[in-house]
């Protein structure tokens, strides 16, 4: 009864007043954490771009490293090393990815696609540094380092990535699309090889890049693998490859200005790459499921 | 009678086919089912590789190497009390920078941002994920650093120097504080992008069933969102938590690679991961590389269990959704 003494109003007064401050300053800081992030992520990007830019030339994409003291000389050899090991990487795991997947989805039961699936998650999140040691006591050990050696650490840190996701795609396919094949007299693994498989093409494509754009920008393995080499254009898996990551790491760390502005060359080519590539992946998965979901 | 001779080749065709239908499908079935067994024994392969590598060390320190504070390649005396540490610190600290963060990314990309501006700044965060670890390294010893060191330093020991977390100032870029801020910028995409896919999980009905009892956004996000996503975020939380434990390239660049215990943030530190990282070559005795696997190992268990309890979370959740 004291309310209705006063002036009747809209505006919130008191315990509402109090309330809505709290909602705008919650929804406020809610804001500002998403744009901190972005602004981070254009700090970040721009200082690659700035100091990066400058110090592309076509030395730095033909030539190898300076002379102690000297100027000039560039990185070509890392860039012929990067892309073989992360080729051979990916000749490892995208097929044994795909049969993993192919095995969980289409043969086993709920209790072993359980296992296997958590396995995969396990073996994602074991470190990469891990992964690098591991293959540092597995074939470093005995044989050397070489590149290799290297696309296998990089093989293992892809394996569950490639697998998760051609799983989650291969989940999307209907099941009508497989009855209608084996009710054709078509045997199981021809229906998954040319009906199954090839439905979903988009989507293990997706998956196979973004596990090439984390593998390509991975160093903690490389440390162990590959990290020892000639300063020359190696092609040989063989033997230690020259690479991009580890580049940058040793060149960052280098107490010389023209090795810091080859890191952030190095490091502008291969973000430029990882980023494109996963901009990639996902105009091509938006593609392929817009494909499978609408059929 | 004209017909048998055509059927019979047809006929052994036919047979034949089913043959090799018959032998491709079990083929096929045991090739699939190999790589999946593949995968499982790997992990086994993983912890048994690295912890036999880390046997000269188990046999000479045994247990005390975890509580033993030197790292003496002169006297070959190794232990991993300050990595641990480290580890455990720079970790909990990008945590609670990060995940608060991260949270409040997840509620502004489900509940508050217009879609146009959510199918941008979604995939943005994202990319934050996909920068590789050595370029972020890059960042923070040759920018970062530097502003750790000449403004960031000085201004935090000036106006928080009695809290022990900011009790010097910084006389180099590579810090703690540098390494726990990399770790943040690492673990925000992560911890974000699932904390908006749980928020985007939560019924309809009781979100506008709360709208509709009078309370204002935050209310609900408090009362109605948190509790029903809070095993989800914790899974989240941690596994951010498995990524900056493991993280060993950015935190060697960046941290300074020489340990001691401190609480001080503004003193170099080192964890595991980069103290594995930064030996690559420098290992030179056999009890060296034994101990380098044996930090291995720790860091291994402690990533798994973050991991694995992350898991068990959301498996535990999703349960009690379904039922």
């Amino acid at each position: 009864m004291e309310d209705s003494a006063r002036p009747p109003t809209l505006r919130a007064q008191g315990r509402t007043r109090r309330r809505l401050a709290v909602n705008r300053a919650a929804e406020g800081g809610a804001t500002l954490a998403a744009l901190v992030a972005v602004g981070v992520l254009g700090v970040v990007v721009v200082s690659v771009l700035l100091r990066g830019l400058p110090a592309l030339n076509l030395d730095l994409l033909t030539k190898n490293q300076p002379f102690f003291g000297e100027t000039g000389g560039g990185i070509a050899n890392a860039l012929v090393g990067t892309p073989i090991i992360v080729a051979i990487a990916t000749a490892m795991a995208l097929p044994a990815g795909v049969l993993v997947a192919v095995y969980v989805s289409e043969f086993a039961t709920e209790r072993v696609s359980r296992v296997v699936r958590l396995a995969l998650d396990v073996l994602n999140g074991v470190p990469s540094i891990v992964v690098g040691i591991f293959v540092y006591g597995l074939v470093v050990v005995g044989h050397g380092q070489s590149g290799l050696a290297a696309s296998l650490a990089l093989a293992i840190i892809m394996l569950p990535l490639v697998s998760r996701s051609t799983m989650e795609v291969l989940a999307l396919v209907p099941h009508s699309l497989r009855e209608a094949s084996l009710a054709l007299g078509v045997s199981r693994w021809r229906t998954v090889l040319s009906v199954v498989l090839p439905t979903v093409r988009g989507g293990i494509l997706t998956g196979a890049t973004l596990a090439v754009a984390r593998a390509a920008g991975e160093t903690a393995p490389i440390l162990f693998t590959s990290s020892i080499f000639l300063n020359s254009v190696v092609a040989d898996p063989t033997q230690a490859l020259p690479n991009l990551p580890y580049k940058i790491f040793f060149y960052s760390e280098a107490p010389d200005k023209t090795l810091n502005d080859q890191a952030w060359a190095a490091a502008f080519i291969l973000m430029a790459f990882v980023l494109v590539a996963s901009l990639a992946a996902r105009a091509l998965l938006a593609r392929s499921e817009r494909k499978l979901t609408h059929r | 009678m004209e017909a048998s001779p055509a059927s019979q080749p047809a006929r052994a065709l036919d047979s034949r086919r089913r043959q090799r239908d018959r032998v491709g499908d079990v083929a096929f079935r045991w090739l699939t089912g190999a790589a999946a067994a593949g995968s499982v024994c790997l992990i086994g392969l993983i912890v048994y590789k690295v912890v036999d590598g880390a046997r000269p060390a188990l046999s000479r320190f045994g247990l005390s190497f975890l509580w033993h504070q030197s790292w003496d390649a002169v006297t070959n005396r190794f232990g991993a009390l300050d990595f641990v540490v480290g580890t455990v610190y720079t970790t909990g600290f990008a945590l609670f920078v990060a995940g608060p963060v991260a949270i409040a990314i997840g509620l502004y990309l489900s509940e508050l941002a217009p879609r146009a501006v959510r199918r941008v700044v979604g995939p943005l965060v994202e990319m934050l994920a996909a920068i590789p670890s050595v370029v972020l390294g890059l960042w923070g010893i040759l920018v970062l650093g530097p502003v750790v060191h000449d403004q960031l330093g000085p201004w935090l020991n000036g106006a928080l120097g009695w809290l022990p977390f900011f009790a010097s100032r910084p006389i180099s870029g590579s810090t703690m504080l540098t390494a726990v801020i990399v770790l943040a910028i690492m673990i925000t995409p992560i911890t974000a992008a699932i904390s908006r896919d749980l928020f985007s999980q939560v019924p309809r009905d009781l979100k506008e069933g709360a709208l509709g009892l009078g309370l204002t956004r935050w209310e609900m996000v408090r009362g109605v969102m948190l509790p029903y996503t809070r095993g989800g975020l914790i899974a989240a939380v941690l596994l951010g938590a498995g990524r900056a434990v493991g993280e060993a390239i950015a935190v060697t660049q960046v941290i300074g690679t020489t340990a001691h215990l401190t609480a001080d943030l503004f003193q170099t530190g080192d964890t595991l991961a980069s103290r594995i990282a930064a030996q690559y070559q420098g290992a030179v005795s056999t009890l060296q590389v034994g101990s380098l696997f044996y930090l291995g190992v720790i860091l291994l268990a402690m990533s798994l269990v973050a991991n694995v309890a992350a898991q068990a979370i959301v498996r535990r959740y999703q349960v009690e959704r379904r039922a």
